[in-house]
Parts: structure tokens; sequence; C-alpha cells
């Protein structure tokens, strides 16, 4: 087994991974190591084969390969070893790490600092506990998404998608425009959780039919999918009788969220959140384990790949300075989640701060022509309105380093307030 | 084609692999036949896993008796197959006064079945043990003899100890008709082959009455049982670590709560009796059963963690007992039909008598060499850093971890395509291996097992299937989409 | 004429209804909040553009490339697009931004590749 050691090991080389590593090495630290699993490095974005990535960080509307060829480059450019077809089995409190490949076998590396950026996954039909055969032809969207922009194969000719995710939405172009014939979309919400955008463009263009407050409540076929039943649901998410549509198709495609894929840092023992499912984070986007950051996808599930390399090179910076300075001690306050609100990361705050912190969240309802207020202990700490917010869209503010001093109480509370 | 064998075997659940692996020591030719694509697809992969103690089959009855026998041999078989099995005890719960008789009288069964070890336990008990059980519970049958087995790994380990010692197995070969023929022989016909042989072994499952109707004047009518499921997540500290049983009623044992081998949890079944054997399907209204008398057991049930949903049917006789043995009207025909549960509890020894009577029937003498049981590799995520490190240095395959959620390397699923009775499906790999097994139940994996099996096997990518038959993953290339001009505007 | 359409420059997602004439031509727009949106409502209704992204079979390489036009061509020319993708032939080795299709039906618009392939 080979050991090594490094300043800095980060698990992941997706957006998030590749982020960390240009801002760290920026820091000036000069042992820098990226594991990624895959045998390239880019992570989801290599088949994210559409546009409009990149908008707000290269001010231009990228594909996915072509957004992480950019951070792929500049990595390569730094000099920053990435170290593909590599897995990492376990993080160890004490900062070691162990990976596998079939190149170099096992290996035992100590990081003074570990970054994970291991990204997110689909929720699997399981968790719909949706009724019906276990026929072929059911797949998350974004396995059929590797399939098909990735391997080169249409996973079938006539397809339903579940879930009206921006995934789902994509996919459905993709199909359309790949010569496959998309029956419809069906979301179980009263809402779409996708970009209006898409919505438009991968539906409509193509005179989808998108079925809002309905679900899944069948599924037909005993060797590949044969049909699906589709059912209207009342507003308990309960399929309504009579409703039902049946569907002639032998693929469906589901949508239905992303989750955070935590499965190391659990086996780390680090706090994880409920709301979230990803760690608990303090405002430098350290875990429960000092020395141990978290970022992107593996964190909270974002929406924009901009944001996730933004939130990245913060990590990447407070990663660097933990090398250098190590944990130097603080008293925190903590940050709540109030009405309206739904996993506000980071959940620790620093006292007192010099540093502006961005707060971010998901709303867990559509809110019009309303405000996010930042609460202390019943005084109120900051207020910004807006025409809508929307759970498909990550809420982010910024609070003021001058925000978080002399405080009545020991923690504050993130809410929405209709007007 | 037309096919010869001194026994043939239809079926291959875990009856018809345990008669084959025990006539695998004898001097004769047997063929396996099952119409589906792989070993264990019936009612063996859908199952509850427990190897019964024995206390609930009615005294004297072929159920009692193979059961008992079966159980006592489960533990030594699984070591010699290299299968997992642990003994992790069960509790049979009084929720109400009529629940605390009915416990009594199990208990007395049990003892008079032979099932040893029994004991009735207080609320207090049974809450130190369990401390998720209700709290309604009154008391509880406490039986240490109860194991819980992976039933489709111990049919994998049966069927390849077999091959290795000369069966042969034929996959997708659904019997039509049987017949015996003038000179005491029989013919089974399938859509494409012949198959004739001396000895005709039943253990077709839910054909079993099917087969044996066309061959004896005695019929047997079955009924088909079905059963759902809810498969939840491992978690860091188990709910519970025993199976809980409810107390039992005419329809079968009722809803259980178990741990599996894996450490997964496992709720379920229901009892309902269907038309159709082979409608695996589960329903809104099943599954909402199984949760509703689920919860009676553990009232803090979520099935957030839910991971998968399935289903089996069972094989039940309206004589409601086994048929063990050979036919009487009909001779050279060896039968084990009705094989519902305690059935996994019994196919050791179901398997043993069965290979005894023929090898009488046919004046068989044993092989001078029966080889043992192929010895697997320890899988990857339960070895020691310094074995992983060897392994990969051996192996660099044993470098690619294929599957995330339960760490199963590029390695492993390769060796599950070249198994004796090896996998030629993205299912057959899983049930082998557990790639795909986990939460996120293949989405990562499921193209790279199937590319695996490609390369392995020469079956273009195109062409595996998720569970053989027509159940194919994939329905062709980009570039024949493309050609095909089928923009739909 | 009236067409109602949903603003998709920003999720409050304006539902919008638009006047055009007899002949085709854009008149008045409203139920828009802000510029963006009437600006939006005017180019959908009278010459609506997408970008279009596709994979494509490549001679010598197993794995497919990613290609997209480099700007918005007509919405109307899309399955027309799809079906010169689907014809043009090319062999390994692609590099990314590479000139697949130039100017794709007259549009102005080039195909570009999005990944290398070698």
């Amino acid at each position: 087994m080979i050991d090594r050691n490094t300043d800095i090991l980060i698990v992941g080389a997706g957006p998030a991974g590749l982020a960390a590593a240009i801002a760290a090495r920026k820091e000036h630290i000069e042992s820098v190591l990226v594991i990624e699993r895959e045998k390239e490095p880019g992570g989801i974005l290599r088949q994210c084969i559409h546009n409009g990535f990149g908008l707000h960080r290269f001010k231009e509307e990228l594909t996915g390969p072509e957004y992480a060829q950019k951070d792929i480059e500049q990595v390569s450019e730094l000099g920053i070893p990435v170290e593909c077809s590599t897995t990492v089995l376990s993080v160890s409190q004490d900062k070691t790490v162990i990976c596998v490949s079939p190149e170099k076998g096992l290996q035992r590396i100590r990081a003074k600092a570990v970054i994970l950026a291991m990204g997110c996954r689909e929720r699997p039909r399981g968790a719909l506990c949706t009724p019906g055969t276990r026929c072929a032809g059911i797949y998350s969207a974004g396995t059929a998404q590797r399939f098909v922009n990735l391997e080169g194969f249409m996973p079938g000719h006539r397809v339903v998608i579940l879930g009206s995710g921006d995934i789902g939405l994509i996919m459905a172009r993709r199909m359309t425009l790949q010569g496959a014939k998309v029956l419809a979309c069906v979301e179980i919400m009263p809402y779409s959780s996708g970009l209006n955008r898409n919505i438009v463009q991968c539906l409509q263009d193509y005179h989808i039919p998108l079925y809002l407050s309905h679900t899944v409540t069948d599924i037909r076929g005993r060797e590949r999918l044969e049909g699906i039943t589709v059912s209207e649901v009342d507003e308990k998410r309960r399929p309504i009788p009579g409703t039902e549509m049946n569907f002639d198709c032998d693929t469906l495609l589901l949508s239905c969220g992303l989750i955070p894929e935590n499965e190391l840092t659990r086996g780390a023992g680090i706090d994880i959140s409920a709301a979230t499912s990803g760690a608990v984070v303090d405002d430098m986007l350290q875990t429960s384990i000092p020395g141990v950051f978290a970022c992107g996808n593996v964190l909270h599930v974002h929406d924009l790949v901009d944001n996730v390399s933004e939130e990245s090179f913060h990590a990447g910076r407070a990663a660097a300075d933990y090398v250098r300075n190590g944990f130097t001690g603080a008293e925190y306050i903590t940050v709540c989640d109030g009405e309206g609100v739904r996993g506000t990361v980071p959940q620790r705050i620093r006292i007192p701060s010099d540093s502006p912190v961005t707060l971010s969240f998901r709303p867990s309802d559509v809110y019009r022509s309303s405000a996010v207020v930042v609460d202390c202990g019943g005084v109120e700490l900051f207020r910004k309105k807006s025409l809508i917010f929307t759970p498909g869209e990550m809420v982010h503010i910024e609070l003021r380093p001058g925000l978080l001093k002399n405080l009545p109480a020991d923690s504050i509370t993130v809410r929405l307030e209709r007007n | 084609m037309t096919y010869q064998a001194d026994v043939l075997v239809i079926g291959a659940g875990i009856t018809g692999c345990a008669v084959a692996r025990e006539l695998s020591g004898y001097k004769v030719s047997v063929i396996v036949l099952d119409s589906a694509g792989d070993i264990a697809e019936g009612a063996t992969k859908a199952n509850s896993g427990i190897v019964h103690a024995g206390y609930d089959a009615r005294p004297g009855s072929k159920k009692a008796l193979y059961n008992i026998r079966g159980a006592g041999m489960y533990e030594s078989l699984c070591a010699s197959l290299h299968v997992p099995y642990r003994r992790n005890g069960a509790l049979v719960i009084a929720l109400n006064d009529t629940d605390r008789t009915a416990i009594e009288s199990l208990k007395a069964r049990g003892l008079e079945n032979g099932v040893k070890n029994l004991d009735i336990l207080d609320h207090d008990a049974v809450l130190a043990m369990e401390p998720n059980i209700s709290p309604e519970v009154k008391c509880a049958l406490f039986v240490p003899e109860s194991a819980i087995i992976s039933p489709y790994e111990t049919a994998f380990a049966l069927a390849d100890h077999a091959a290795v010692n000369g069966v042969s197995f034929r996959f997708g070969q659904s019997v039509s008709s049987v017949e015996r023929l003038p000179d005491g022989s029989f013919a089974a016909r399938t859509d494409t082959d012949t198959y004739t042989c001396r000895v005709l072994v039943n253990c077709s499952g839910a054909s079993g009455a099917y087969i044996h109707n066309q061959l004896s004047g005695q019929k047997l009518t079955m009924v088909h049982r079905r059963g759902q499921y809810y498969l939840l997540d491992r978690e860091a500290v188990p709910a519970f670590s025993r199976t809980i049983f409810q107390c039992p009623s005419p329809m079968g044992k009722g809803v259980l709560v178990s741990p599996t081998v894996h450490g997964n949890l496992l709720l379920g079944p229901t009892a309902e009796d269907i038309s159709d054997p082979l409608d695996t399907a589960t329903t809104a209204e099943g599954l909402s059963d199984v949760l509703r008398k689920a919860s009676l057991t553990w009232p803090k049930l979520s099935v957030r963690t839910n991971i998968t949903n399935f289903s089996g049917v069972r094989a039940h006789l309206t004589t409601d007992d086994f048929v063990v043995g050979p036919c009487e009207d009909c001779p050279g025909l060896f039968e084990a039909v009705g094989i519902e549960s305690p059935g996994l509890s019994s196919a050791p020894a179901i398997g043993l008598d069965l290979s005894g009577m023929i090898a009488g029937y046919l004046g068989l003498s044993l092989k001078e060499s029966f080889l043992p049981c192929p010895v697997r590799p320890r899988p990857f995520n339960e070895m020691t850093d310094a074995e992983k490190a060897e392994a990969v240095l051996k192996d660099p395959a044993y470098g690619n971890i294929v599957c995330r959620c339960e760490v199963i390397t590029e390695a492993e699923i390769r060796a599950a395509v070249h198994r004796p009775v090896g996998a030629r499906s993205v299912d057959g790999v899983k049930r082998r291996t557990r790639a795909g097994m986990g939460r996120c139940q293949g989405g990562f994996c499921m193209p790279r097992v199937a590319e695996i099996i490609s390369a392995e096997t020469g079956i273009p990518l195109d062409r595996v299937t998720k569970n053989g038959g027509d159940s194919y993953i994939l329905s062709g290339t980009v570039e024949s989409f493309l050609k095909e001009e089928t923009v739909h505007d | 004429m009236e067409q109602n359409i949903t603003c998709i420059n920003c999720p409050v997602g304006c539902r919008m209804t638009v006047v055009m004439s007899d002949s085709g031509g854009f008149l008045s727009v409203s139920g828009n909040t802000c510029p963006r949106g009437a600006a939006y409502a005017r180019q959908e209704c009278t010459l609506p553009q997408r970008m279009v992204t596709a994979v494509i079979s490549v001679s010598g390489s197993r794995i497919p490339l990613s290609v997209k036009t480099s700007r918005p061509v007509p919405k109307d020319l899309i399955p027309a697009v799809m079906r010169e993708l689907s014809r043009v032939r090319i062999c390994v080795p692609v590099h990314s931004g590479q000139v697949i299709i130039p100017d794709i039906l007259h549009t102005g618009s080039d195909i570009i590749a999005t990944r290398s392939l070698t």
C-alpha cells in the first residue's frame, strides 16, 4: 500500500472539486491533490451537453463539457495533479484518506485538510414507492442522459418523464431531438421545480404536455416497460380515483430530486443536516471535523453550476487558511430555518466575523412579492424584497460583517415574509 | 434440438438446485431447466429469507417434518457453500389477549414439533430485547433457533456446486408439455427443444400442479398467493436485530419485520390470492397494507429509507401441505410441489430426500470424487486494508469500484459473469454481487455493469437485459435513432 | 391577433399577451413586468430562435460527439438541423470548438464540437 502526504486533498473533480483546487493553489498551497473516481475530470457536466452554463461566471453561455473544460485547463495550467479512476473508500477523523485505483492500488494519503466535493445523486424509484412491476425501461433521468450523451445509446422509443426538475425537462428535449417520442411530463406538485426557460424550450417547443398535480400510480410490463397509469393527486398528494390516464410507453424517466452523496461524510462521523442531507458547516464551509470542508452539491443541491464554483472557491480558500493557520477556535451563532425557508447553509457562523457571510437556502413554497428577513432575538437584522421566491431557485443573501456584532441572542433565523 | 439425460429437473429455484446438487454426487447425468433467464427467479428471489425454527407447521405434516430437518441442515450447508447464515432469533409478538392465547398454543406446537429453546417473554423482557417493538406488546414467543439467510445467494451456490460436479443448467426453457413414453421414460417439450429422461423431477414452483396433472390421475389444485414487501436501506444502528413476527393467521405468518443478512430491513409480506402466477407486480393497496400491519409491530416505522418494493408468488396447494416424493401413479416422476413457506427452510431436507429416492429408483452409486463448492473470494468491501492492497496488486480490476453504494469492484462483477452458472443480466450480477442493490439502485453503476457483461460475454450492449427475456435496457444506438429521422415536432 | 406567452427571463414567469397584426407584425405587449420581458415577447412572436445541442455518431469512436449551434437558429428549423446532423459523416480526431458544419441551412450559425474525441 502506498503511503503519501498532501496539504489539501479534494474528493471529486467535478465543478466543485476543480474550483476548490484552483482557489487553494491560488492561495499558494503547493501540495493540492484531486481524487476522481471517473476516468476523466469534469463530473456530471460531462454529460450535460445542453447550453446555459457559465452566464454568471464567464459572461457567456456554455455547454456543460465546455464549462468543465475551462476549469480542467486551469487546473492543468496550475499544475494541480488530478488522479482519475481512483475511488476514495474512507475519510477518517484524522484526515487520512484511503483510496484505490487499478494503477496505484490501495493508497493511504494523510492530508492536512480535506475538501469533500462528491456531488449528488438522483432519487431512485424505490424512494417513490410507486407500485407496479419491476421491468426494464425505468431509469433516473441522469442515467438516461449518460446513456445518450456519453455512451451513444438510446434507452427507448416512447418516453414519459416523472418529475419536472430541470434534468427531466432537459431530457424531454434531448430524447425528442434524438428521435424518441416524449408523451408527457408528470409532476406531483402543483408547480414545476424547473426553470421557466426549460418549460418553454424543452416542453412547449415540442408540444409535450406537462401534467401538474399528477403522479405515476401503476407500472406495467413483465420484461420491458409496456405502459403506465398517471393519476391526478389531491392537495395531500394522494391519487384521486377516477382520474387515471394510461400511457403506452417503453421508457419512464425519473427526475424526482437530488440527494447529496454523503456516504464518506457519514463514515467519517461528520454531522449531517436533516434539511440539506449535507454536512453541517460553518461560514468557512468547515464541517464538524476541523480541517474537513464541504462544497458544491455534496453540501446542498444547487440550481446553477456558477454558484457551485463560487462556493467551492470559498472552500478552497478556507482550506488553504486552515493549512497555514490551523484551527482558530471560535464562538458560533446558529442559523435557523424560519417560515418558508429550508436548509440554510451555513448552519453556524463564527463571531465576531470580519468578512461578509453568504447564506443560501431553498424556499419551501412559491412566495410572490415577499421578503427574506433575518431576525435575531426579536430584532430584525436584514430584509430584502423580491417579486418571487420559488423552490426551484436557491436564494442567496449576503450579510455585511457589521450586522453580526453585539447580537441579542446566540442564533439568527432566516424566514420568508409575504407582503 | 433433443437433449437426453438420466434425470431432468424442472425448476431452478432453491428446491430444484438443492436436488440437483445432491444428485451431482452420484454417477448420473442431470439437466436442470428453468423458464426464466437465471437461477432463483421465482419465489426463491422474493421471500422473507427466514429459516424458520418450525413452531408453526401442523405436527405430523410434511411441512413440519421438512422444516425441522431442513432448518437443522442450514448452518453447515451455508458454511460449505460460503454463503451467509445468521441465527438472529425471532420473536412472535402478542398485541392483544387473543394473541396471548395463540402464543401459548404456538409454543406447545413448537415443542411437539421438536423446536428447542422456546420461551415466552413478558412485556418488559420483549422491550429490553427489541426496544423498537410497540409498547402495546403483551408478551412474545422467543425463538432463538430462527435464522436468516440470503435465499437467492444460497440457490446460486447450490447451482454452482451442482455445475462443477457435472450438472448442466438451461434457461429460457418453459416446459409446455410432459409425457411418459411407453418405455417408461419421459419427454418434456419447450418452445425450442425436447428433453428425454428416465427420471423427471418436478420442482417447478408455480407450475407444480400444471406439470403434475399432465402425468398423474390424482389431480392437484394450486392457489397462487402473492406477497408484497418493502426493503429498507441499511442504517448505522438497525431498528431490529431479530425477526419480529405477528401472530399467524390462516393466510400465512402475517407481516414480519426482519433484518436481512446484509443489514437491510424487510417488511412484509401480504397474502393475496391471484390468478396469474407470473404477476409479481406490487399494488398501492398491497403496499399500504404492509405498512399498516408492520406499523403495529413498529410504530415508529418510516419508509423514508425505502430502497425497493417487490413481490413473490407462493405456490399453495388446497391440501395445505407439501407434496414430496415419488408420484404414486407415475413411476419415475419425483416431486416437490406446493413448496410455500416453510419451503426455503425445508429445501435442503427435500433435496436430500428426493435425491436419495431417485438414487434408489435408478440404482445409482456415488462418485469417487465429489468436488467441493468453489470458494469465492471474500467481497472487497469486507477485506482488511492489507487484503485490499494485495487483491488490487494481483488483479487491477479490484481497483475499479463500479458500484459506489455497496463498494463492488469490476473484478467481482467479472467473476459473477464467470461463475459456473454465471450472470447474464444486470439483475443476475446484482443478485450475485450486490452491485446496484444499494440506495441509488444502480443509477450510477447500471450502465457500467451492462458494459462489463457485454465485454465479458460478447453480447452487444444494446442486447444486454435487465433480467432475461426481452427486458432489454437499451433500444438502439444514437446513430440508428437519428437515421430514422423521426424528429417529432 | 393575440398570442399568449410565458416570459423565460426570470422565475416570475410573467404571462404576457402579444397583439399581432394580420400580416404577423408585432403591435403591442401587455402583462410584462420589465423591458426584458417586452423584448423577449417581441422576438418570440416574430422570429423565435433557439440554440440547438445534440450528440452525433463519429466513425472510429464508440463515444458520441456533443455539438452545438454557434448561435441561435430559427425555432422552426430545428427538425431540419437535426436531419442535417443525422447525415453528417465525420471521423476522429475531433477537437472541442471544431466546426463540424459551417453555416448550417444558411442560418449563419455553425455546428461546433463541444468536446474532443481522439
